[in-house]
């Protein structure tokens, strides 16, 4: 089943990529089609998987949907895919994610068929990286994304989207070969040898040599502080927005970003649990930077696409913070879990806000040509509309309360300054977001018409569908969280668990 | 049964709410245009009666939804403290939308469908039984306030005002964060109740951030100035939110949580001079404005003081009393603020003189307000007031004296508003006397109606009634029957000293109105004071790191170069006895690679051979250690 989710939209894409003849219509046709499909599979992953794997207590991880083949036995990989309540909730996203990135294209006249089969392609990588059981898989699809997104802005972008898009490349791609070093070591020093994760997990690695474990856990969190990205690596970041295209941006910023995140809570956290809580303060560290500079630089921002970009690196910050606060938290299984849920409803909740406002960043410079919020004036008096999604989304992003972000920061804080107090000082970062958001909404939206506003068309149909529907499961998560709570919880804690030391 | 009243009290303006602005937004605005004010008033009634229903059955409602399965459920209740004032801020909810809808405040659907998301964050406010529902619902207050008060977003006057107000109350808020997370790590939970067990230094960090939200939203010092700002929103939505409920729910919290400051030792002295400090500043303030909408807003500030001070001392009956006569009282002078602000286009009282005997009916009910407010016997301020001023004058008399002090300047305030509002217009008076006619003051705001309507004055009407009546709250049998007995109750000297200085004050500042005094009329430069401190250095603070962060980013560019050259030059390294699995690796990026670099000018070329020594490297460990 997970195969099938993994592999069929790169089936999918490899038709397209290979009917040179297709019509352009066909093409966005079958890409929404194939988004379609992919969201009705992972919502059957997700509902059929939640119940599995709980009687087999005991064995370190429980997966659901596990599926294990041999593959190179030779060096202990294997292709191993399975889920737990860590990757369901990034897995719906991905489906949201791109489905709404199908319909945006729907009328994209700039080379459909290519940029549905690179989309496509993009997608499968990204179950893949959220599904793989096995470093070395996860590392293929992680370094994958890479290459697809370069693609994509490269070939899809404005401005100097050489440069960014080389530069996006440059960044990740030595990232993820630090993350290949880390993992090597971490093969090295299991007994026996393997990449399996579960297997490293139950058998440990590297515990006779703190050292080395710390070295590795090192290469790995470089490796996932460039992706993710976490100050000071974010450079990569804003110029690979700003030249980006939407769908690129709403791609990168929903979910490749989270490719960084994820890999902490499913590889550096517990394959090694002792490095981890010795590295703990550093992590710590790295998130309130993440989240007070980040937010500062956005502040300071004029362009909207390079504000959001940077808005980015705060929220990221976030749950960097997190987890580093839950390898604080010792014996406080309570604190350490609500943290880790906290990080993990943030992936989800940042995704499908930060989709939403790129979208919207793209139909800004769709209409008037420009991302500068200097540009724009009393939006609210000519697109009505798009007026109230901005304003909703960027509510959303500032987190208030009855929307996704509420119930992702809340736990945040409430969990990491519970296990380590020092977190209070990334406190004022609610406070700069906040600010910087309302500036924003008072710049484009109030006032009087003005500048590249007058004439301003509003949102479409397809198009409020598109960034209403993100909005709405927003606003789901934030009124009735329990649900997706209950999908994470059990995986949550488990990780507490093992980085408790028990 | 009871549950399900609190579900229609809390859920149906939300819902409701919600309902009318995602129409509005999407397009059906004309329709929303039309049942906005219909829909907002029969809403508001239901969750009215709902509300009193709920209060008098002390109903509890679980939320087993908010929280995972497990996780201890999380409930609304109706206690002692709420039963009160929930059914005080449906009732000023349902007269304020009646009010908007006489004033014709436009566009209703937007309107109503604000107020009502509002009333319902309030009514989960004021039922919370954990911090954080309450903390959802505080921040949901906040951010309607924000829409609320700009709601006439084509001003940008307007929106930076609710823009000043959001971004200090949540300044505040964030001491509710840092208490959610002490509850955490002092092992309380999150249950309100308990957080006062905490020990050590966890129960201080808990109280101080339990008194920053409180102050915040309660609009003491030295958050005060934001209520200033916050004027710039419609009459109708002061007459809520910075009478009865938002402002009101500070001081509520603070009642609350009063055990909580008592036991952390320092933070109940902490809030009680805040109080008290407040009531004298602010009192100051309102004294000296010349705007009769920032007087009200100052005198918000000053009786809320009373409602802290209250709370620092323990006096919850007191603090209840206060902040309930002084919700009636003064959404009642803020719709009549309102009311002529729509007659005549001005707030100022150089175009209010004598306006009471242009429009009696509004100048009476105008003057049982003022009357109230300034502590005049019998009427609900009175009494109120020393019952908080009796819990007090047992813990500190300098406390009493200085409570004291603010309720002298509350008469004085009163007093000069009434002496502006019903003085003939041909008479200067302190400070706004001397310049001109009325009449050439009107219409500097707004575009006047010359009218107002009788849809206006009804809820006028009955609010007078219970600012003149609610004194009776004070008695002890009405007391006892709400469930407020067992506090400190004032003496008869007591009571009759306040009243005596109350009417001598207020004889003086009717016939010797004070001086003019600009510091105090611009708010002490509480506003300035915060952006020369905060706002700016922040501001600039991101703008250099903007330009450093801009600066970081082309070194690395520059540095990278250098570096990839000189890996390059060592990019030899035989990969041929590689294994299958990197080797694939490598393959498939390699590919890819070429693919890319082919679209590209040659720069790629010296990245990706950089990328390939970093694999050889990782390869080689690969096959030395094996």
């Amino acid at each position: 089943m997970l195969s099938l989710l993994v592999f069929f939209p790169l089936v999918v894409a490899a038709v397209l990529a290979l009917a040179r003849r297709m019509p352009p219509r066909v093409a966005t046709g079958a890409w929404v089609g194939a988004a379609i499909l992919e969201t009705a599979l992972t919502l059957v992953v997700v509902l059929g998987g939640s119940g599995a794997g709980t009687g087999a207590a005991g064995t370190g991880k429980d997966l659901a949907w596990e599926e294990r083949i041999a593959w190179m036995p030779g060096v202990g990989a294997s292709y191993h895919v399975g889920v737990d309540g860590l990757s369901t909730p990034l897995l719906l996203l991905t489906a949201v994610t791109f489905l709404a990135c199908a319909l945006w294209s729907l009328r994209d006249p700039d080379r459909p068929r290519q940029l549905a089969a690179l989309f496509l392609f993009l997608q499968s990588v990204t179950v893949g990286t959220f599904v793989a059981q096995d470093l070395i898989l996860f590392f293929i699809f992680f370094d994958l994304s890479i290459v697809g997104m370069y693609f994509v802005i490269a070939g899809w972008g404005h401005g100097d989207r050489r440069r960014s898009a080389l530069r996006f490349f440059l960044y990740t791609f030595l990232g993820s070969l630090a993350l290949l070093l880390g993992f090597i070591a971490l093969y090295l020093g299991a007994s026996p040898r393997t990449f399996d994760i579960p297997e490293l997990i139950r058998a440990g690695s590297l515990a006779a040599t703190p050292g080395l474990a710390i070295a590795a856990l090192v290469a790995i969190v470089i490796g996932l502080a460039i992706k993710t990205p976490t100050i000071p690596f974010h450079t990569w970041l804003p110029p690979a927005h700003t030249d980006a295209p939407t769908t690129g941006s709403v791609v990168l910023a929903a979910l490749l970003l989270k490719l960084g995140t994820y890999g902490f809570v499913r590889v550096a956290m517990p394959l090694l649990p002792e490095a981890w809580r010795a590295l703990a303060p550093v992590v710590v560290a790295i998130g309130i930077v993440s989240v007070l500079l980040g937010a500062l630089l956005a502040l300071a921002q004029t362009n909207v696409k390079r504000m959001i970009a940077y808005t980015s690196i705060n929220h990221m910050g976030y749950v960097v913070l997190a987890v580093g606060a839950a390898g604080l938290a010792g014996t406080d299984a309570v604190a350490a879990r609500l943290a880790i849920t906290g990080a993990v409803v943030q992936m989800v909740s940042h995704g499908l806000i930060t989709g939403a406002l790129f979208f919207l960043a793209g139909a800004l410079r769709d209409r008037g040509g420009s991302y500068e919020l200097g540009d724009y004036g009393g939006l609210a008096a000519v697109a009505p509309r798009y007026s109230a999604m901005f304003a909703v989304a960027a509510f959303a992003s500032l987190g208030i309360p009855g929307l996704s972000g509420f119930i992702a920061e809340f736990q945040i804080f409430a969990g990491s300054i519970g296990a380590a107090g020092v977190v209070a000082v990334a406190l004022p970062g609610i406070l700069i977001t906040a600010a910087l958001f309302l500036r924003a909404i008072q710049r484009l939206l109030t006032g009087e018409v003005a500048g590249r506003a007058q004439g301003f068309t509003d949102l479409g149909r397809r198009e409020t569908a598109v960034v209403g529907g993100l909005l709405v499961l927003s606003l789901l998560i934030g009124v009735l969280p329990g649900p997706l709570l209950a999908l994470i919880e059990p995986a949550s804690a488990q990780l507490a668990a093992l980085l408790g030391g028990s | 049964m009871s549950a399900a009243l609190l579900a229609v009290a809390v859920a149906l303006p939300a819902v409701a709410g919600i309902l009318l602005l995602v129409v509005g937004a999407l397009g059906g605005s004309r329709r929303t245009e039309r049942i906005g004010a219909p829909i907002g008033i029969a809403v508001a009634a239901l969750a009215l009666v709902a509300a009193i229903l709920a209060a008098l059955g002390r109903a509890r409602l679980e939320l087993p939804f908010l929280t995972a399965r497990g996780a201890g459920a999380t409930e609304l209740r109706v206690d002692a403290l709420a039963a009160p004032v929930l059914p005080l801020v449906a009732v000023i909810a349902l007269l304020v939308l009646v009010f908007a809808t006489g004033d014709a405040t436009r566009p209703a659907g937007r309107f109503h469908g604000l107020m009502l998301l509002f009333s319902a964050a309030v009514a989960v406010t004021v039922t919370a039984t954990d911090l954080a529902v309450l903390l959802f619902a505080w921040e949901v207050m906040g951010a309607t306030s924000y829409a609320l008060i700009g709601f006439r977003w084509r001003e940008p006057a307007r929106v930076e005002g609710g823009m000043v107000a959001f971004l200090v109350t949540r300044t505040g808020d964030l001491g509710l964060y840092l208490a959610a997370g002490a509850a955490l790590a002092a092992g309380t939970g999150w249950r309100l109740d308990a957080l006062p067990d905490a020990q050590g230094p966890w129960l201080a960090v808990l109280a101080a951030g339990i008194l920053a939200a409180g102050l915040g939203k309660a609009a003491q010092l030295p958050f005060s100035f934001w209520i200033s700002r916050a004027m710039a929103g419609p009459s109708a939505v002061s007459a809520l939110l910075h009478s009865a409920a938002m402002v009101a729910m500070g001081g509520y919290l603070l009642l609350r949580m009063s055990p909580l400051l008592a036991a952390s030792g320092w933070a109940a002295p902490v809030a009680a001079w805040t109080g008290a400090a407040t009531a004298i500043a602010l009192g100051v303030v309102a004294l000296f404005q010349t705007d009769l909408k920032q007087l009200l807003a100052a005198s918000t500030a000053a009786q809320l003081g009373f409602v802290v001070l209250a709370a620092g001392v323990g006096g919850t009956t007191g603090g209840t009393l206060q902040l309930i006569a002084h919700a009636a009282t003064k959404a009642l002078l803020f719709l009549v603020a309102g009311a002529w602000l729509t007659a005549v286009g001005t707030k100022e009282f150089a175009g209010l003189r004598g306006i009471a005997r242009r429009w009696p009916v509004v100048g009476l009910v105008g003057t049982a307000g003022a009357l109230s407010l300034a502590g005049i016997p019998p009427l609900s301020l009175w009494a109120a007031k020393d019952t908080v001023l009796a819990a007090a004058l047992e813990q500190n008399p300098a406390l009493y004296a200085a409570g004291l002090v603010g309720a002298a300047l509350s008469a004085a305030y009163s007093g000069r508003m009434l002496a502006l509002l019903w003085r003939p217009a041909s008479r200067g008076i302190g400070g706004s006397g001397r310049d001109g006619a009325p009449e050439q003051h009107w219409d500097t705001e707004e575009k006047g109606t010359r009218r107002v309507s009788a849809l206006a004055v009804a809820p006028m009407l009955v609010l007078a009634i219970a600012a003149l009546g609610l004194g009776v709250l004070a008695l002890p049998g009405p007391r006892s029957a709400l469930g407020l007995a067992g506090d400190v109750e004032p003496a008869w000297p007591e009571l009759l000293a306040s009243a005596a200085l109350a009417v001598v004050i207020l004889l003086l500042a009717l016939v010797r109105p004070p001086r003019p005094w600009a510091l105090a009329l611009d708010w002490f430069g509480m506003e300035r004071a915060a952006r020369r401190v905060l706002a700016a250095p922040t501001l600039r603070l991101a703008d250099r790191l903007a330009a450093a962060d801009d600066a970081f980013a082309r070194l690395l560019d520059g540095g990278n170069t250098v570096l990839l050259r000189s890996a390059a030059v060592s990019a030899r390294v035989d990969d041929a006895g590689a294994v299958g699995t990197v080797r694939r690796v490598a393959r498939t990026t390699s590919a890819l690679g070429t693919a890319a670099r082919r679209s590209q000018t040659g720069n790629l070329y010296q990245y990706y051979l950089a990328a390939v020594v970093l694999l050889a490297l990782a390869v080689l460990l690969l096959i030395v250690v094996r």
